[in-house]
C-alpha cells in the first residue's frame, strides 16, 4: 500500500497552481485533503503522474456568506463549514448534512469542494448541493465557468471538472419563503457512509401548510438524485401531512442497487421510511424557524 | 506486607509509554534496513504457468527477486503442520512461495527485496504471472457438495472427521419425551490487529548469528523453526516480538511464510531485511476463522433438562492446515458450556476451501459452540413456555460435583474436567445485575412509546491456561531493581504490570522496582506462547514460583548478614527485617551484593561482597556447595490440565420497527476467572472481548464471492465496531479460586468475546418474536426475516 511515483507540486497562489494544472494537462491531479485520493493512490487504485497540492492555497480557504447563499472556497474544510455560526443561521443544512460526513478529523483535513469534484455517490454534500440547486465555479487559466449541480455529478466518481481544471468553489443557493431543512440517514457504524441518507426541504406556506417539498438521496443512485414531493403533501398542515406517502412516492421512483451491505429492497425501504422522516423533520424546522 | 499488590486494580505500568508514542513497533525498528514486498495471487485457484520478471529489472533500487524456484532445499518446503491429530489425516500446509498452484487468493508467490518499500512495491507491479484457472471452492456448502475439490488428492474436500461420544445421544434422544432440531450458522471473521503482521531480520555474518525480530505470539517456537529451516544452530538465533499492536490470535500461528523467508533472504543478501504486512495483505494472506455450520438434535425432558445432545457440524479451515484443528475441537468440547449435556455425541468435518486458511482467533471456536449451545437453550424454553434462565439453571452443573469430568477430550490432549465454579451465583449476580425479573416492565413502557426491545443471555464455560508449561526467571539487582523475564509474548495485555503485582508481592518489594521482559529468546529461551487465555495462569505461577525461590535465597543470606533464622526474617519493602525488632535490616540490594562473592569490586557497594571485607568461616566455600551466585531463580509451571473459567453475559437491545437498525441498550457482564490479579486489567480485557463480540454479531464478516474474491477486503468495508458501536459494559467478578495452581488462577483474554453472538441473538430474537439461527447479523437481514415472517404468518 505505497503509492506509485509521481511528480509533486505545490504552488503558492491560485494563478501558480492554474499554470501547473495547464501545463500538466491530463498528467496532473490535484490533492486537496487527501482523505479520498491518498487511499487510491496508496492501493495503486490511481496512479496520477503528478500531483498538484493546493494546501496552500489560503486564498481560497474561506466561507462566505453572500446575499444568495454560501460560497465554499477550495481550501475550505468541511469543518471550517460546519463550524461556522454564520453560515449555520443562514443555512443550516451544511451543518445538518455535514455532522453525518465521516468522523470529526477526517472532516478536518478533507475539503467540502474535495468532496463534490470526487462525486462519490454517498457523499452527503453532492446532495446537498443538488438538493439547493447550487453550483460549481471552475476554473483554468485561460477561463471560468459555473456548473450547476444537476450538470455537475455525471457519474459514481465522476463530475464535470475536467484535465486541467480547479475547481475553485462551490455555491451553497439559500432556499426562499418559509423552509426548514434535515439530514437523515442510515449508515452501519456512527461516520460510516450512508446505506442510504436523504435530505429535505420543506417549505410552508403563511398558514404552515406545506407549499413545496423536495427531498435529495445519497447511495441510490449513480449520482445524488433529487425528487419533488410536492404533490404527495401540497397544502396539508405541517404537523399532520401525510409523510408516508411522500416517502412511497419517492422509494417508488428508486432504483437502488444492491451491496454487501444492503440489498436493493432494503435501501428502498429506508428511502420511503427516511423520507418521511426527513419530511417531517424540515417541516418543523420550517416552523420553528 | 503492610499492603497488598496482588489484586489491587493499579493502572497499567506500560499504557504512559504506549500511549505517548513511545512503543516500538516492527515497522519503528531496522531503519535503513531493506524492504521486502510479495506478489500474491489475485486469483482463488490457478495453476502457474508462468512467471515473468524482465519489466520489474529495470527498477531502480530493486535488490532481488525470489520465486519458489530459488529457495535452496528446507527453505522452500511446506511450512510445518504446528499441531497434528490422529484424525487430521489429510493435512496440507503452505509453501512458502506458491509452488506450481495457488490456493486463495493473497498466497505469496514472489517475494521482491529493494532499497525502500515503494521500490520494491513498483517492482511487484511489473511482474507477470501467467495462470491456468481452476474451478474455486468457496463456502461450506460448496465444499461439503465435493463437485469441485480445493486439493486434487483430498478427494471429499474434508481434512479431518473427528467424533466423541459419551452415552448413547441417538438412543436417549428417541427415547426423550420432546424433541427438537437446529440448524446454526456462524459466517467468517478474524482476529484484525491494529498492527500486522511484521519481520525484521539482521544477519551478522562475522558472529553467524541471527537477530529476528518479529510480531508473534510465539518468539520461541519461531526461534526453533527458523533455526531447523535454515539449518542454523539454535544457539546462533535469537527472536524477540518487540511492542505487539494486538494479536488476538492470528500471530500464533507461526512461522508465517515471511518469518522464514526475510531471515533467509538477509542471511543470503548479507543485509538487513524488513517487511511490513499492509492491511490489504492481512486480510487475504493471513488467518481468518469462525466460520461453522451446526446441526443439533436434542431430546430433554417436561422441565427442560438434557437428555440427549447430538452436534454435527462443518468447519471451514481454508485452503491449507497448519494450525491443526484446534478451532474445532474447541467448539466441539466447549459447547457444553456449564450444563450437563445427558448423552453427548459431536461430530465434525474440516474442509477446504479456496480461502484463507483458518487458526484461532480470540474464543477459538467456543463462540461458535456458546452460540450453538445457548440458542438450544432458548429454543428448549420457547418450547416449553418456561422462562429461559430457568431452563438454564436446571441443566447446571452444580458447584458439590465439582471436579466436573464430561468424559471427553479436549484441546490440549487431557479430560474435560472442570476444576471449579459456581454457576447458579453466577447467573444470580447476573440475573440481578441486568434487572431480568424486571424487564417485562421496561418492555411494556417502551411498547406504549412505540419501541420494540428485548433481553437476551449468553452463559458460557472456558478452558483456560493449558499447559504444557511456562517458565519465569526473577533476579534481585545489586541496584534493588527486580529483573523479571517470561518467554511468552505480551500483545497489550498488561503483564509488564500484572506479573510485577505478582512478584512485588511475593518477594515485598514495591511494585515500580520490578521490570518485566516477554518473548524475547535472548531473556528466556524455554516457552509455549500467548494464546488461550494462558498467560497469567502459566507465567503467572512460573514468576511466582521463582519468586519464591529467590525471596528463600534472600532470607537465607540476609540471616547470616543479621545473624539471624531465616524463619524470623520478613521483607518490606524491599528492605529485610527481624520481625519485631526494629533496627536489625539489610536491602535487598545488599543481599544481592553478598549473594555473589567477588574477587574485584566494580563500585562502592559491591566493596561488601570482596574477600577481605568481612571475617568470614575460612573452612568453607564462598558459595555453598549446590549453591549458584546471584539473587536469582529460574523456576517452571506446568498444570496437570486445563482450568475453567466462566462467565455469563446479558443484553438489552432495542430493534427500529421501521429501519431494522440494532441497538444495544445495555451490555452486562458477570465474570468468573478465579482468584484476580489486578481487576481493572481483566475489565480492560473484557470490554475489547466484549467489542469483538459485538463485531463479530451484528458488524463482521469476510464477504467472499463465488470466484472466491474477497470483497471487503478494507477497513472500509469490514466493519469493525467504532467506539460508538461498543455499549457500556457493566461488569461484576466472582472469584472461585482454581485448586490447580498455587495462585488459584484462570484465564480471562478471551472470556469476553465468546457469547457474543449467543447473547445478542437471543436478545434481537426475545424483540423480533423471530427466530435467529445465523449470525452476524445486519439490519438489512432483520428486514428481511421481518418480510418472509410477515408473508408466512
Ligand atoms: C474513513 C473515511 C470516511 C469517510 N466518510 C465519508 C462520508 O461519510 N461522507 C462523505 O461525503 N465523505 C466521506 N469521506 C470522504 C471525505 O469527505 C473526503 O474528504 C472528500 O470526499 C474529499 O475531499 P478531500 O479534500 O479529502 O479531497 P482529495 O482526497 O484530496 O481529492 C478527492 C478528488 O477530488 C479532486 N479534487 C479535490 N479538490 C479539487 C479541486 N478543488 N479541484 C479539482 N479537483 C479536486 C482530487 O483530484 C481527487 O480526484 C470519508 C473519508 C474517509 C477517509
Amino acid at each position: 500500500m505505497k503509492p506509485a511515483p509521481f511528480a509533486y507540486h505545490r504552488p503558492d497562489s491560485v494563478d501558480e497552481a492554474l499554470q501547473v494544472l495547464a501545463e500538466l494537462g491530463a498528467d496532473g491531479k490535484v490533492l486537496a485533503g487527501g482523505q479520498s485520493l491518498v487511499p487510491l493512490l496508496n492501493m495503486r487504485l490511481a496512479a496520477p503522474t503528478a500531483l498538484v497540492d493546493i494546501n496552500r492555497l489560503d486564498q481560497l480557504a474561506y466561507v462566505r456568506i453572500e446575499e444568495s447563499g454560501v460560497r465554499v472556497g477550495a481550501t475550505a474544510r468541511h469543518a471550517d463549514v460546519e463550524r461556522d455560526e454564520a453560515t449555520y443561521d443562514a443555512l443550516p443544512l451544511l451543518r445538518q448534512a455535514l455532522t453525518h460526513v465521516a468522523h470529526p478529523t477526517i472532516r478536518n483535513r478533507g475539503t467540502t469542494v474535495g468532496s463534490l469534484v470526487h462525486a462519490d455517490p454517498s457523499g452527503e454534500m453532492t446532495a446537498v448541493l443538488a438538493l439547493l440547486g447550487g453550483s460549481v465555479e471552475i476554473r483554468t487559466a485561460a477561463a471560468t465557468r459555473t456548473v450547476a449541480a444537476a450538470d455537475f455529478f455525471l457519474g459514481p466518481l465522476e463530475s464535470a471538472v475536467g484535465a486541467g481544471e480547479l475547481a475553485a468553489s462551490a455555491h451553497f443557493p439559500l432556499p426562499e419563503g418559509n423552509a426548514g431543512t434535515a439530514w437523515v440517514e442510515v449508515a452501519r457504524r456512527h461516520g460510516d457512509y450512508a446505506i442510504c441518507g436523504v435530505g429535505a426541504l420543506v417549505t410552508l406556506d403563511d398558514d404552515l401548510r406545506v407549499a413545496a417539498a423536495r427531498a435529495a438521496y445519497i447511495s441510490v443512485d449513480a449520482t445524488p438524485v433529487v425528487r419533488d414531493l410536492t404533490d404527495a403533501v401540497a397544502g396539508q398542515p405541517h404537523d399532520a401531512a401525510d409523510w408516508a406517502a411522500a416517502g412511497a412516492l419517492a422509494a417508488g421512483e428508486l432504483d437502488p442497487e444492491a451491496d454487501i451491505h444492503a440489498t436493493a429492497a432494503y435501501r428502498r425501504h429506508l428511502a420511503a421510511v427516511l423520507t418521511a422522516r426527513a419530511q417531517r423533520a424540515a417541516a418543523t424546522h420550517a416552523e420553528q424557524r | 506486607m503492610s499492603t497488598r499488590i496482588f489484586g489491587e486494580p493499579i493502572p497499567r505500568r506500560e499504557d504512559p509509554r504506549l500511549l505517548s508514542g513511545q512503543g516500538r513497533y516492527l515497522d519503528d525498528l531496522g531503519h535503513g534496513a531493506l524492504a521486502a514486498a510479495f506478489v500474491r495471487s489475485p486469483h482463488a485457484h490457478a495453476r502457474i504457468v508462468d512467471i515473468d520478471v524482465s519489466d520489474a529489472l529495470e527498477v531502480e533500487g530493486l535488490v532481488a527477486i525470489y520465486t519458489h524456484e530459488d529457495l535452496p532445499g528446507q527453505v522452500g518446503h511446506p511450512l510445518p503442520l504446528l499441531i497434528p491429530h490422529p484424525t487430521l489425516t489429510q493435512a496440507r500446509t503452505p509453501y512458502p512461495l506458491a509452488k506450481d498452484e495457488v490456493n486463495h487468493v493473497g498466497e505469496a508467490i514472489v517475494m521482491v527485496v529493494a532499497t525502500d518499500r515503494y521500490l520494491a512495491e513498483d517492482a511487484c507491479q511489473r511482474i507477470r504471472v501467467d495462470y491456468d484457472f481452476l474451478p474455486p471452492v468457496v463456502g461450506i456448502e460448496q465444499s461439503r457438495a465435493a463437485d469441485l475439490l480445493v486439493h486434487d488428492d483430498v478427494p471429499d474436500n474434508v481434512s479431518a472427521h473427528m467424533l466423541q461420544e459419551v452415552g448413547d445421544a441417538p438412543a436417549a434422544i428417541d427415547a426423550a419425551p420432546h424433541r427438537l432440531h437446529l440448524d446454526l450458522d456462524i459466517e467468517r471473521s478474524a482476529s484484525m490487529p491494529m498492527e500486522g503482521k511484521g519481520v525484521y531480520a539482521r544477519w551478522d555474518a562475522d558472529d553467524r548469528s541471527l537477530r529476528v525480530y518479529t510480531s508473534t505470539q510465539a518468539s520461541t517456537s519461531v526461534r526453533a523453526a527458523i533455526a531447523a529451516r535454515l539449518g542454523l544452530p539454535l544457539d546462533r538465533v535469537e527472536v524477540v516480538a518487540p511492542d505487539v499492536g494486538g494479536g488476538f490470535g492470528v500471530k500464533i500461528m507461526h512461522p508465517w511464510p515471511e518469518e522464514v523467508l526475510v531471515p533467509w533472504a538477509s542471511i543470503t543478501l548479507g543485509r538487513e531485511v524488513t517487511w511490513a504486512e499492509d492491511r490489504r495483505e492481512h486480510f487475504v494472506s493471513s488467518a481468518h476463522e469462525r466460520a461453522q455450520q451446526h446441526q443439533v438434535d436434542v431430546g430433554f425432558d417436561d422441565d427442560g433438562r438434557l437428555l440427549g445432545l447430538d452436534v454435527t457440524f462443518w468447519h471451514d479451515n481454508g485452503a491449507y492446515t497448519p494450525y491443526g484443528i484446534i478451532v474445532p475441537i474447541v467448539t466441539s468440547t466447549q459447547l457444553l458450556g456449564p450444563y450437563k449435556p445427558g448423552a453427548y455425541r459431536v461430530e465434525f468435518f474440516s474442509l477446504y476451501t479456496n480461502t484463507v486458511l483458518v487458526t484461532p482467533y480470540r474464543g477459538a471456536g467456543r463462540p461458535q459452540g456458546c452460540f450453538v449451545m445457548e440458542r438450544t437453550m432458548d429454543a428448549i424454553a420457547a418450547y416449553l413456555g418456561l422462562d429461559r434462565t430457568t431452563v438454564r439453571e436446571r441443566n447446571f452443573i452444580q458447584p458439590e460435583e465439582m471436579p466436573y469430568d464430561h468424559g471427553l477430550v479436549f484441546q490440549d490432549g487431557r479430560p474435560l474436567v472442570y476444576d471449579s465454579g459456581d454457576y447458579p451465583a453466577t447467573l444470580e449476580k447476573l440475573k440481578k445485575l441486568v434487572g431480568w425479573d424486571e424487564f417485562e416492565v421496561f418492555r411494556e413502557q417502551a411498547r406504549a412509546d412505540g419501541r420494540r426491545v428485548g433481553i437476551g443471555i449468553g452463559c458460557y464455560v472456558e478452558g483456560t491456561g493449558p499447559g504444557p508449561y511456562e517458565g519465569g526467571f526473577v533476579k534481585v539487582e545489586t541496584d534493588g531493581t527486580v529483573i523479571v523475564a517470561t518467554g511468552l509474548t505480551s500483545q497489550g495485555q498488561g503483564h509488564q504490570t500484572a506479573f510485577a503485582q505478582v512478584v512485588a508481592e511475593e518477594l515485598g518489594v514495591p511494585v515500580d522496582k520490578v521490570v518485566v521482559t516477554t518473548g524475547d529468546t535472548r531473556r528466556f529461551k524455554y516457552a509455549v506462547g500467548t494464546f488461550a487465555s494462558r498467560a497469567a495462569v502459566m507465567s503467572g505461577n512460573a514468576v511466582a514460583l521463582a519468586t519464591r525461590k529467590v525471596r528463600e535465597k534472600a532470607l537465607r543470606i540476609a540471616g547470616d548478614a543479621l545473624e539471624a533464622d531465616p524463619a524470623d526474617l520478613e521483607i518490606v519493602d524491599g528492605v529485610v527485617q527481624v520481625k519485631g525488632t526494629p533496627g536489625a535490616t539489610i536491602p535487598l540490594s545488599t543481599v544481592a551484593v553478598l549473594s555473589n562473592p567477588l574477587r574485584y569490586a566494580f563500585d562502592e557497594e559491591t566493596k561488601r561482597a570482596t574477600q577481605f571485607a568481612a571475617p568470614a568461616d575460612v573452612d568453607k566455600p564462598p558459595i555453598e556447595e549446590g549453591g549458584e551466585p546471584g539473587l536469582e531463580a529460574t523456576a517452571y509451571y506446568s498444570p496437570p490440565r486445563s482450568t475453567f473459567a466462566n462467565g455469563m453475559h446479558a443484553a438489552i437491545v432495542e430493534t427500529d420497527p421501521e429501519t431494522a437498525e440494532i441497538k444495544i441498550l445495555r451490555y452486562c457482564v458477570v465474570h468468573d476467572c478465579g482468584t484476580l490479579i489486578n481487576p481493572r486489567i481483566v475489565e480492560g480485557q473484557i470490554h475489547g472481548g466484549v467489542a469483538q463480540g459485538v463485531g463479530g454479531a451484528l458488524y463482521e464478516r469476510m464477504v467472499y464471492d463465488e470466484s472466491g474474491q474477497l470483497l471487503n477486503a478494507s477497513y472500509m468495508d469490514f466493519l469493525m465496531p467504532y467506539a460508538t458501536e461498543v455499549p457500556n459494559i457493566e461488569i461484576d467478578h466472582l472469584e472461585t479460586p482454581s485448586p490447580l495452581n498455587p495462585l488459584g488462577l484462570k484465564g480471562a483474554g478471551e472470556a469476553g468475546v465468546i457469547p457474543g453472538s449467543a447473547v445478542l441473538s437471543s436478545a434481537i430474537e426475545d424483540a423480533e418474536g423471530i427466530r435467529i439461527t445465523r449470525m452476524p447479523i445486519s439490519p438489512s437481514e432483520l428486514y428481511h426475516l421481518r418480510q418472509k415472517e410477515s408473508t408466512t404468518r
